[in-house]
């Protein structure tokens, strides 16, 4: 017997109202639900960080937290940080520096190089380094990603 | 940008000129930027059911019962399927290839019928209206085991005592010994013989978006579509074709968006093939996404090699012969079509292959454990041979007394000895050994960092530089596996066709995960055609729509993609003028396509845009002379065929700094000097080699599938698997040296998988400097902080 309950949150600046099973992931809810698939399930443990997101402007992970913890929240994934282009700078950046490769730890990848940048002046290097520590990428090397986001966050002055 | 405005990258390459060389971002990564590109888990269909699958819990037994009554009763589920049902959709197959002699495997079935051979291996299938169910009606699935005596040390499977398969009478899935005759002769007269066993742990891909698969049968055309997270759709159209039985044309791969897959994406994997077959039985779209811990017992894992290695030299320094035996194990069977055979045939081809020795002598056995299984991963036998090589380089250098780099310089193949023949049978076209150790020196400041190292000790600090020489096979001919009668395409093919707004549409059968081949191919047509890269559009891996060929793996992508679409984007072009001088009653030599106008080459003068002469092409050919027709969509295909294996060299340099309280290794530095021939965008070249090496120097530090003595898994989760993270990892320098091959007009070879080819032994090679004042010294890789407190004698419990 699967226990349901009733939420409403904010995805992206629109109200959403589901009733959800007790069991369900906010990463599941968000791709299942809402058909949000820019958030992706890379490991469902919380290692890995491509399910991160904004709830009530922290990141975290949405395969380490229920759809129903997300009641009365306020929710931003890639595809909303897109559309208002709080990431524009990010993603520019990103792009010229070839910081992506398959792209799927990317929307996870932003999202916590942005919550670096919302919340640190001019961090090193390394301190650049360590806070993307938690978002696993295969791909790059890491090295573009932190020169990328280390432009962005030059360029802030 | 207009082709005109930019510079010829490499000089002495046959190139049109254009944006070859140029660092130019990715078109395709705008939409991943976004989130919104389409992995297989973002698609959503009508009808659409999801199956999960039931594992065996024993590395080896035999299913005395098999229930699956309470779980098909379970809310939501449609079906639940043992091997005997599937089998029926679903033809077996023998992961074996013609030109290993010798080698055998066991027919191997989507579903196990009667034995599981590892732990992960599916013996059964849910299929349910949400992954949800299906995974809550697994737990319902009753068996009843009789565990089988599991053979998983590949020293116990090589002695044979225990047999894994009834129908063979040893665990030898392929042996090979080449030997160029002489080599005890050059060891009983050498001055200087060194040995040393090498130990390389299992690991894994540990790809980002795990597998995937979704496919749609449709009964009334007795066809399927599979949206695959694969490397080779064609190879997968084949073999969906002739083991679910439905004509080749009727089957239609498409990769869209694939994250992450370094050769773990290019093999058949049971779980896919059943559910392939399920989407046949049901009659309805099936989605299998695999999670992370059914990733790691059931994604190829990929090395586990212990090889005894030895050198021969001279008192002055010359490197006189290699001798080696590798034992690998690769599972209870090896993976279809590619076999498990390749990474160590790939060892005995490619050891001491950047050295002028003349004696050689390998011997490898490949062994069938009940582990998972094993089969090509990115660098496929590389990092074994080259670590090998370059530990014993090393080992030998300091019993000589000398100077690593100098020990290189003196025994690596002159650059002026090419084409040259090496001792394993393999042909080098043309190398640069000795222009990329130089350049090394150079880049990374040698003397310097020997001359700090030297300095830093008298304060206890132990810091080690580490080189690495290497060679990697690229643009592999129908030699790698056509030969051995797998059907695996060799050759590559590209479409061009200008639209009548006068951009360019690109397919080619090369396929993009993430390393950029659609940027390149942009690069290469846009240069080809004379059109700015804005003007081109590329798509990529879909059977319906691209030419024929072989997809992604042993970096061909650009060398032979790349050359397909610059023969196709030369043709194009030819075709566009030939419609341009009869409009302009002209002659088709004095005219060019410059920056999408059509211009007379004399005097550069624009004559007509591009898009004018689409108009007239596609909407007023009764304008043009009666007798011509217009041709503005080409297909050209390439096959290297001169050379076996296109080969590219290089060498890597590491800096570490060794605690020796701890055992940690900090990477201070890396540097790698590459020559994969022309290169097509630094920026991505350069990006293909870092993550190489991060993938490297995994494993190097980190990574191991590590298995107990009943052959269970101990750390198939990312929690206990470490992956290296960007907290750890070194800024990596990359330095080129252009030696295009002759082969191609674009002169391209391959990049993709140098970087994890050579790290390891970097790594291994600098923590061995580091720990050498210590008297201590690791061969078994990952060199975790255990292993290398043992070796400095501060640890002395036996692990356990």
């Amino acid at each position: 017997m699967e226990h349901a309950h009733d939420i409403t949150l904010t995805v992206n600046g629109a109200q959403v109202s589901r009733r959800v099973p007790a069991r369900q992931h906010l990463v599941d809810f968000l791709r299942d639900e809402l058909g949000l698939t820019g958030v992706h399930a890379g490991c469902e443990h919380g290692v890995c960080g491509a399910c991160t997101i904004r709830v009530n402007g922290d990141i975290v992970r949405g395969c380490l937290m229920l759809a129903v913890q997300a009641n009365g929240c306020r929710v931003d994934t890639i595809e909303g940080l897109s559309d208002s282009k709080e990431l524009s700078r990010l993603q520019k950046a990103f792009h010229e520096h070839n910081a992506l490769q398959c792209g799927f730890c990317t929307p996870g990848m932003l999202l916590a190089a942005q919550d670096l940048i919302l919340n640190s002046n001019k961090p090193t290097r390394e301190e650049i380094r360590s806070h993307i520590s938690g978002n696993y990428c295969r791909c790059t090397g890491y090295q573009a990603i932190v020169d990328a986001i280390e432009e962005v966050m030059n360029g802030q002055g | 940008m207009g082709k005109a405005e930019l510079p010829l990258h490499a000089p002495g390459t046959r190139v049109d000129r254009g944006y070859i060389g140029q660092s130019v971002p990715r078109p395709n990564a705008q939409r991943l930027l976004q989130g919104r590109g389409t992995y297989v888990d973002d698609l959503r269909f009508p009808r659409l059911v999801h199956v999960v699958f039931y594992r065996s819990p024993h590395a080896h037994a035999r299913i005395r019962k098999l229930d699956l009554k309470k779980a098909s009763q379970a809310k939501g589920v449609i079906g639940v399927f043992d091997g005997r049902a599937v089998a029926e959709y679903c033809t077996p197959w023998v992961g074996v290839l013609a030109h290993l002699k010798g080698i055998k495997s066991p027919p191997q079935h989507a579903i196990a019928i009667e034995r599981a051979c590892w732990q992960g291996e599916a013996v059964a299938a849910v299929v349910a209206e949400t992954r949800t169910q299906a995974e809550d009606a697994l737990g319902l699935i009753e068996v009843e085991w009789e565990e089988l005596p599991a053979v998983i040390d590949m020293e116990e499977a090589l002695a044979g005592k225990k047999v894994i398969h009834p129908e063979f009478s040893d665990n030898i899935c392929f042996k090979r010994e080449h030997d160029t005759g002489g080599v005890n002769e050059v060891f009983a007269q050498a001055d200087v013989v060194v040995e040393e066993t090498f130990d390389f742990g299992r690991h894994t891909g540990v790809c980002l978006e795990t597998r995937s698969i979704l496919a749609d049968y449709n009964a009334a055309e007795h066809s399927l579509t599979v949206y695959h997270s694969t490397q080779a759709p064609h190879m997968m159209q084949d073999i969906f074709s002739r083991h679910l039985g439905i004509p080749e044309a009727s089957v239609r791969v498409i990769a869209k968006d694939v994250g992450g897959s370094f050769g773990i994406k290019v093999h058949v994997y049971p779980d896919e093939m059943a559910t392939a077959a399920l989407s046949v039985m049901l009659r309805r779209p099936v989605k299998f996404v695999a999670d992370r811990l059914e990733s790691f017992i059931t994604d190829i894992h990929a090395r586990e090699h212990k090889v005894k290695i030895r050198l021969a030299a001279t008192k002055a320094g010359e490197i006189l012969a290699f001798d080696l035996d590798d034992l690998t194990s690769i599972g209870p069977y090896s993976v279809y079509p590619r076999t498990s055979g390749i990474e160590g045939n790939q060892v005995v081809n490619l050891t001491g292959g950047p050295y002028k020795h003349q004696k050689y002598r390998a011997k490898l056995n490949v062994v069938f454990t009940n582990k998972n299984v094993t089969c090509q991963y990115r660098a496929v036998g590389h990092p074994i041979a080259v670590a090998l090589t370059e530990g014993i380089v090393d080992k030998a250098a300091a019993k000589l007394g000398m100077d690593p780099a100098e020990f290189r310089r003196k025994n690596l193949i002159p650059d002026d000895a090419y084409p040259y023949t090496f001792p394993s049978g393999i042909k080098f076209e043309k190398l640069s050994h000795h222009q990329t150790l130089n350049k090394l020196l150079d880049l990374m400041s040698y003397q310097k960092l020997r001359e700090e190292q030297k300095s830093l000790r008298k304060q206890n600090i132990f810091r080690g530089i580490g080189l690495a020489a290497m060679i990697e096979v690229t643009n592999p001919s129908p030699a790698f596996y056509g030969v051995g009668g797998a059907r695996i395409s060799a050759q590559d093919g590209a479409t061009l066709r200008l639209e009548p707004t006068g951009m360019v549409t690109v397919m080619c059968s090369v396929t993009e995960q993430g390393q950029g081949t659609e940027g390149i191919f942009a690069q290469i047509a846009a240069s080809a055609v004379g059109v700015s890269l804005d003007k081109v559009k590329v798509i990529t891996g879909d059977t319906g729509v691209t030419p024929y060929g072989g997809g992604t793996w042993a970096s061909r992508g650009a060398g032979i993609g790349g050359e397909a679409v610059l023969l196709a984007g030369r043709a194009l072009m030819s075709n566009i003028l030939d419609i341009a001088s009869r409009i302009l009653n002209v002659g088709k030599e004095t005219l060019s396509i410059e920056n999408n106008t059509i211009v007379s080459k004399l005097t550069q003068e624009k004559k007509i845009p591009l898009e004018e002469l689409g108009r007239v092409a596609y909407f007023r050919p009764d304008t043009l002379p009666m007798d011509f027709q217009s041709e503005l969509t080409v297909t050209r295909h390439y096959t290297p065929r001169q050379y076996g294996f296109t080969f590219t060299n290089g060498i890597q340099a590491s800096l570490v700094e060794v605690d020796t309280d701890t055992g940690f290794v900090k990477l201070l530095k890396h540097w790698c000097v590459e020559d994969s021939g022309t290169i097509i965008n630094p920026m991505l070249v350069d990006e293909q080699l870092r993550g190489g090496v991060v993938q490297g120097i995994g494993a190097a530090l980190f990574e191991e599938c590590l298995y107990n003595p009943e052959g269970q898994l101990l750390n198939g989760s990312m929690a206990d698997y470490l992956v290296p993270m960007s907290g750890e990892m070194p800024d990596i320098i990359c330095a080129h040296v252009e030696t295009p091959t002759m082969q191609s007009q674009l002169g391209a070879k391959g990049v993709g998988e140098a970087g994890t080819a050579g790290a390891p032994a970097a790594v291994m090679n600098a923590i061995n400097d580091a720990l050498a004042p210590l008297n201590a010294r690791v061969t078994a890789m990952p060199f975790t902080p255990e292993r290398i407190l043992r070796a400095l004698g501060k640890v002395r419990i036996e692990p356990l």
